[in-house]
């Protein structure tokens, strides 16, 4: 299966997924084009990063399937779906330097073999690494730390890629760089994306489709084109509108 | 809605990490507890048939003897409480308000010390400073205008105690004091409060607070004291429960009179304990440094020579007995003791049963973490019994003193025909039990904090199982899990308590080696023994610190 996937993308779809945290249930009925980036947008708490559990496999629903690929992937564990995640931190481990912790994209048990060690140091020198294959993690900066997490993505060569504001934490210049390695890296292995962000910049930027999300289910989904036209989903413009006032009253 | 962010994980999230194959975990939690459950019990059962089997006896057991036993365990330990506690606070003080003292770090590395080091080491360090020919007894018979006659009884006993608990009270004063916030002393700096004022108002609130905590945790160890109490108390004047159960088992064969001696002793520790943990203390002591911050007090001419004062006493009352066993160790002769064959027999027994007994403990210790830790995740709200078994009822086991335990498993075995061969178990296993809490305080929370950190991470990207635990765990542990091997195997090679009773001609570790060399008299092989175990001790607790360090974690 993940060598039919692997380098065209895989259709990511949640299928009348029902899923309750504590008293809050949440609906998913929702699908993802491959080969694309969709931006998740929504309040805090609205579901966003419990959807992307929910692919990723972290959280399990109480009914429904998540298909990927056209397969069902509901009672998969994490590291058996065709899948990477980068988290907000914590993506790297801290004891590990910046080769093996690349490494272990390709072998859990960080036994690699020439053509493994081959990818790691391309995909280091791809992400702009070389050099600091032997750093460890409190060496680097933030944005270089997020960069050694993409790297691993490019040797795990996953379908799917999972993102759970992973740049919420840089500064704009550095958000900015790393949204173009990204766009980069998605054109060339031509990934189906799922990013989760509160920056509807950073969402405008990369973003080929939207979906908006609020209490627990998907309020609108739609090409990013429309979402931030004056067309789009009239939910969602209030909710940029509210963030972009508290943004500039955060500002002053 | 919009203010329910989830940032922890969900119990859901965590359900299905566990349900990845990680419930080993709990099973091994149990086992341990299993193995701790069977060993306390095992001493239990041994007493309840003893006291069933002669129940007479038992009761005849509760008479004037003691009552005055009782009575003197309490009084002991309230004047050593007292003694060590509360000139603890102004010295802890001294060297809160003075960051700058010279040699302020060593001083705080030599108090503690005393932590490290076997309470028979400690007792041998007293007496060549202040026995009948000790080092002092010369200056000390001018001063009283006779013959010392050396220190024994309650003195010593105080004295001893003192020596242990006056550095550990005033680290853990310390720490309360650095505590405060950095503001409050800048402030009571800014509206220029003196000592006294800055005693009353910023730093007395804080040492209150921790009082009760330290004076119970000291009064606890005082209780259960058993090497100093045997070594350095004289006769049934100065005798404690601890040392009156051992004397029962081993010179009366009075099982029925020792069980009576134990329950008491079990019902002692219990209700101490309950207080303890009422009070909010944390009975497992924490070995970490106090770091020294930057001061905004002025002081003056006068308070920092009191300061110094202090500081100098409470420098010479610890370092005293530790130059003293070096000093009397060094003069014995070093070349024969190493030698002797039973000297070399002694130390391999002792290497060995440590190395097991803390393999043993540090083995419990993270079963119990691991058991922790997951059901902690799994759980809805409460924590279940087994869960608050694995977590705090770990310090539990230390209302059961060694010798308590010994004294269960002596009685029941005292039939049996391998009461002897059955020591090395016993001063493994029992040692095993009493270091775990405090292997535990080591483990736990550089275990939990790396579960919370990589558990998400390693299911994303399959590592599990052999791999986790050497490329993940191992590296993250090995600090911690060097810690808790130290201090288990230093608390085994000291131990008196159990050998005591279980040790025989056959089975001798170094201190039962020591006790029967000082018996007969033998003062500088004692000496000299007394050294060798100090090193053994001190140097595996700098192997200890050395390994967790050898590569940056």
């Amino acid at each position: 299966m993940k060598d039919r996937l692997r380098h065209e993308g895989a259709p990511v779809r949640l299928d009348d997924v029902h899923f309750s945290y504590g008293d809050a249930p949440m609906r998913f009925d929702v699908a993802f084009r491959p080969a694309a980036i969709t931006a998740l947008m929504g309040p805090s708490g609205s579901g966003k990063s419990t959807l992307l559990n929910l692919v990723a496999g972290f959280e399990t629903p109480s009914s429904g399937r998540v298909l990927i690929g056209g397969e069902d992937v509901t009672s998969l564990p994490p590291a058996a779906r065709p899948v990477s995640m980068m988290f907000q931190e914590n993506n790297l481990f801290a004891h590990l330097d910046v080769e093996k912790n690349v490494g272990l994209g390709r072998s859990p048990s960080l036994r690699l073999t020439v053509e493994d060690r081959a990818a790691v140091a391309e995909a280091l020198q791809r992400t702009g690494l070389g050099g600091k294959e032997h750093r460890l993690p409190r060496e680097l900066s933030g944005g270089e730390r997020q960069r050694v997490a993409i790297a691993r993505v490019l040797v795990r060569n996953r379908p799917v890629l999972l993102l759970d504001e992973p740049f919420g934490s840089l500064g704009p210049a550095l958000r900015a760089d790393m949204l173009e390695l990204l766009t980069e890296v998605q054109a060339e292995r031509k990934m189906t994306v799922l990013f989760v962000t509160h920056q509807p910049e950073d969402a405008r930027r990369v973003a080929d489709d939207m979906v908006f999300l609020e209490d627990g289910s998907v309020a609108a989904a739609g090409p990013a084109t429309t979402f931030f036209s004056e067309a789009g989903p009239e939910a969602f413009r209030r909710y940029i509108g509210a963030q972009i006032t508290e943004s500039a009253r955060k500002r002053t | 809605m919009s203010s329910a962010a989830p940032l922890t994980p969900s119990p859901a999230l965590s359900r299905t990490l566990l349900s990845r194959g990680r419930d080993g975990r709990i099973l091994a939690g149990i086992f341990a507890l299993a193995a701790i459950a069977l060993l306390i019990g095992g001493a239990f059962a041994g007493l309840l048939i003893e006291s069933i089997r002669d129940f007479p006896a038992a009761i005849t057991a509760f008479d004037a003897y003691l009552g005055r036993i009782v009575r003197f365990t309490l009084w002991q330990a309230a004047l050593s409480t007292a003694l060590s506690v509360v000139p603890a606070i102004f010295v802890a003080r001294a060297l809160s308000r003075h960051p700058d003292f010279p040699g302020r770090a060593i001083i705080l590395r030599l108090f503690a010390l005393p932590l490290a080091l076997p309470a028979i080491v400690a007792a041998l360090g007293i007496l060549s400073l202040l026995g009948r020919a000790g080092y002092l007894a010369g200056p000390l018979s001018a001063l009283s205008g006779g013959t010392w006659p050396g220190i024994y009884g309650l003195s010593g006993i105080l004295v001893a105690h003192v020596f242990f608990n006056l550095p550990l009270a005033t680290r853990f004063f310390l720490e309360a004091l650095d505590a405060l916030p950095a503001d409050q002393w800048r402030l009571a700096s800014q509206l220029g409060m003196g000592p006294a004022a800055s005693f009353r108002l910023v730093e007395w609130p804080a040492l209150r607070a921790a009082l009760p905590g330290i004076a119970g945790l000291v009064f606890m160890l005082c209780i259960t004291s058993f090497t100093i109490v045997l070594t350095l108390g004289g006769g049934p004047a100065a005798t404690t429960l601890e040392v009156a159960i051992y004397q029962a088992l081993r010179f009366d064969f009075d099982p029925a009179r020792a069980v009576t001696f134990t329950l008491l002793q079990i019902a002692l520790t219990a209700i101490v304990m309950f207080v303890l943990t009422r009070l909010g203390a944390n009975a497992a002591i924490d070995a970490s440094l106090p770091v020294a911050q930057r001061r905004f007090v002025t002081i003056r001419a006068g308070e920092a020579v009191l300061n110094a004062a202090l500081i100098a006493l409470a420098l010479a009352l610890v370092a005293g007995p530790i130059a003293a066993t070096v000093a009397a160790g060094l003069a014995a002769d070093l070349l024969r003791l190493a030698g002797d064959p039973a000297v070399q027999q002694a130390t391999l027994t002792s290497i060995v049963l440590a190395v097991l007994s803390a393999l043993l403990s540090v083995a419990i210790a993270l079963s119990l973490a691991a058991a922790r830790q997951a059901l902690a995740k799994r759980r809805a709200q409460r924590a279940g019994l087994l869960e608050s078994l694995a977590g705090t009822g770990a310090g539990l086991v230390l209302v059961v003193p060694p010798i308590v335990i010994g004294a269960g498993w002596f009685v029941l075995l005292r039939h049996s025909g391998f009461l002897f061969a059955a020591a090395p178990i016993m001063v493994a296993t029992v040692n095993a039990v009493m270091a775990m809490p405090f292997a535990i305080r080591a483990i736990r929370p550089a275990y939990d904090a790396a579960g919370e950190r990589n558990d998400r991470l390693c299911a994303q990207l399959g590592i599990a199982g052999w791999n986790r635990a050497t490329l993940i765990d191992w590296p993250v542990l090995r600090r911690p899990i060097a810690t808790g091997f130290a201090f288990a195997m230093a608390l085994s090679l000291g131990d008196l308590g159990v050998i005591a009773l279980f040790g025989s001609d056959s089975v001798q570790t170094l201190p039962y080696l020591l006790l029967a060399r000082l018996g007969s008299y033998r003062t500088d092989d004692a000496a000299g023994l007394a050294l060798l175990l100090g090193l053994l001790c001190l140097a595996l607790i700098f192997v200890a610190d050395r390994f967790g360090k050898e590569k940056p974690a």
